[in-house]
């Protein structure tokens, strides 16, 4: 789950008008405060249930010896951090972080981010009739159902697919993606499905950049990447921050493109660690240790919402 | 961003531009040609290919009840159930959010966007297990509520940044004629923010439709699975056989999406729509 509460949004942010009505001049006493608070319980009972539970459950089970089938299914056993010692000697948790670290730098971090910001960039001068070329082909990728997404990305890059199809129509080699590459293959399935994020987060930023100071820049003798370095890209800062966070919190919870496309593997050659817990719980039943794999997931979405939270600053205006 | 100032290089480096543009929007576009040339062809393989002659048998073969209607039919009570669900608790919670100042509004609303950035992807081990001991494994009902409350962060952040913009003299008037909070609500505020709940609704709805992962883990019977499960299955058993199929029906499957996503930028959005319907 991904979402923008975004600086760009436009027509999003809560004008300071609409505080609270001026006809209460009153402090309001506690009671009133509390039945007004009430509107909030069925959303306070559902994510109380459903957010805040497997959170607390997740970090609960961690320490506890849970599996699929079997005894340990229906009374699991306390085993305090066994699981994370485990997680700690296992080969396979440094080869799934580090793997989930490289899916993240280069699809979201380069790829995603570069690629819209240079699409944007593009598309602001561009003819019309190209404009929406670019806009209707990028953001169908986005738009389309993951899996849909997934198997056209597992076509593309198959033994027998497009892609081969391009190099053999040029004579080169054909590669077999998906065993040989699975890394590059999905990194660049991430990047095919998200740039449309990013490019339009930086579509509306740059539409609020005024021309005058573009403008001044040119006048001022600064060439076009001068332009950008030292103008655009300070005046987007925000949107870039935004933009940042958003798509790595999207990708770091990618998981049904990775396991359409080669299942993590061959030989966990793709195994970002989402895909990680899931075999672990479900491929080898042990659930337990899949739940701490979940727990440190949990924490790295944790630590970056919060630096999310810290660029937004919801704050300023709620 | 437009440049206003003419120089002699500007229409050379439109031009390279644009076919720099152009070349990124054929490299997007193949995976998606392929989707729909194979759907159109009886005997499509992985690669891009013209079709010998066009034709509709993939949909005919794939549109039968069982293979196609019954789980886009379980997508749509999936999602449909989720969104309403999502959006009358979004409504309710983002009216004391928005209209009233409370102490307990900022942590309330730093809670929300906290929840908003974590992966839910990573909560689904946990989540399987506290189901299994909640009993509500296979229960589309819980699944609903489930997606509801993963989709609600966001949908509370919409809905007050929404409502915020309507302005509070009118449910003033409500009340000086001597309406309750809740019926000035109802008859003021949702009217007036009608395109922006549907914007809400249909960001969750395509949320939910798309999602595979949740009914994957959390439902076990075949006939209460919905598409995105169901293609998938497909997938493993027939993929590498029957691509024109495959194709087919994830078009079928990714059609309703579409057409709500084009009524959102189109008909309600502009640009907060389309910088906030985001994908699972």
């Amino acid at each position: 789950m991904t979402a923008t509460p975004t600086r760009t949004g436009g027509a999003g942010r809560p004008p300071q008008a609409a505080r609270r009505p001026a006809a209460a001049g009153r402090t309001p006493t506690a009671r009133r405060s509390l039945r007004r608070a009430v509107p909030l319980v069925p959303a306070v009972v559902l994510l109380a249930l459903f957010m805040l539970g497997p959170v607390i459950w997740s970090v609960y089970g961690s320490f506890t010896n849970a599996s699929l089938s079997g005894t340990a299914a229906s009374s699991p056993r306390f085993v305090g951090l066994d699981n994370y010692l485990a997680l700690i000697t296992d080969p396979d948790f440094p080869n799934a972080l580090w793997l989930t670290v490289v899916f993240l730098l280069l699809s979201a971090v380069i790829g995603q981010n570069f690629l819209g910001l240079g699409l944007a960039l593009l598309t602001a001068a561009a003819p019309k009739a190209v404009r929406s070329v670019v806009a209707t082909t990028v953001v169908t990728a986005w738009v389309l159902p993951e899996i849909v997404a997934a198997f056209a990305c597992y076509a593309f890059f198959s033994s027998d697919g497009t892609l081969n199809r391009m190099l053999a129509a040029v004579n080169a080699e054909p590669v077999d993606w998906l065993f040989t590459y699975p890394m590059a293959a999905v990194i660049l399935a991430n990047i095919w499905r998200g740039t449309a994020f990013s490019m339009m987060i930086y579509e509306a930023a740059l539409n609020d950049v005024a021309p005058e100071i573009t403008e001044a820049a040119v006048i001022d003798g600064a060439g076009g990447w001068k332009r950008l370095i030292y103008v655009t890209v300070p005046m987007i800062r925000n949107s870039i921050s935004t933009n940042l966070m958003l798509i790595t919190l999207q990708t770091l919870s990618v998981f049904t493109l990775i396991f359409v496309m080669t299942s993590g593997g061959p030989n966990q050659r793709s195994t970002t660690l989402p895909i990680f817990a899931y075999a672990e719980a479900f491929g080898l039943g042990k659930v337990g240790y899949g739940t701490a794999i979940a727990t440190v997931m949990l924490l790295i979405g944790a630590v970056f919402s919060i630096l999310y939270i810290r660029v937004l600053k919801p704050g300023d205006n709620s | 961003m437009t440049t206003s100032i003419a120089s002699p290089r500007r229409s050379v480096s439109r031009g390279v531009s644009s076919a720099v543009l152009l070349a990124v929007a054929a490299c997007f576009l193949l995976p998606l040609a392929w989707l729909l040339l194979a759907s159109l062809d009886t005997k499509a393989t992985a690669s891009l290919n013209l079709p010998a002659e066009f034709s509709l048998a993939n949909f005919s073969a794939v549109l039968t009840p069982e293979q196609t209607l019954w789980p886009l039919w379980n997508s749509f009570l999936l999602s449909a159930g989720c969104a309403v669900i999502t959006v009358l608790a979004a409504v309710l919670a983002a009216y004391p959010l928005s209209r009233h100042q409370a102490r307990y509004n900022k942590p309330f609303l730093y809670g929300v966007l906290f929840g908003t950035g974590l992966p839910i992807t990573a909560m689904m081990v946990p989540v399987y297990s506290m189901f299994v001991r909640l009993g509500q494994l296979d229960s589309v009902a819980t699944v609903a509520l489930f997606m509801a409350a993963t989709s609600l962060p966001m949908a509370i952040w919409m809905t007050k940044n929404f409502m915020d913009s309507v302005p509070v003299s009118l449910e003033e008037a409500a009340w000086i004629d001597g309406a309750s909070a809740m019926r000035a609500l109802r008859t003021v505020v949702v009217p007036l923010m009608r395109p922006g709940l549907a914007v809400v609704f249909i960001f969750v709805f395509i949320q939910a439709w798309g999602n595979f992962f949740i009914p994957f883990i959390l439902l076990l019977s075949n006939h209460k699975q919905p598409a995105a499960v169901t293609v998938f299955n497909f997938f493993g058993q027939y993929g590498s056989v029957a691509y024109g199929q495959l194709a087919a029906f994830s078009l079928l499957y990714s059609i309703p999406v579409i057409v709500l996503y084009i009524l959102v930028t189109k008909g309600i959005g502009g640009s907060f729509a389309t910088a906030g319907a985001i994908k699972g």
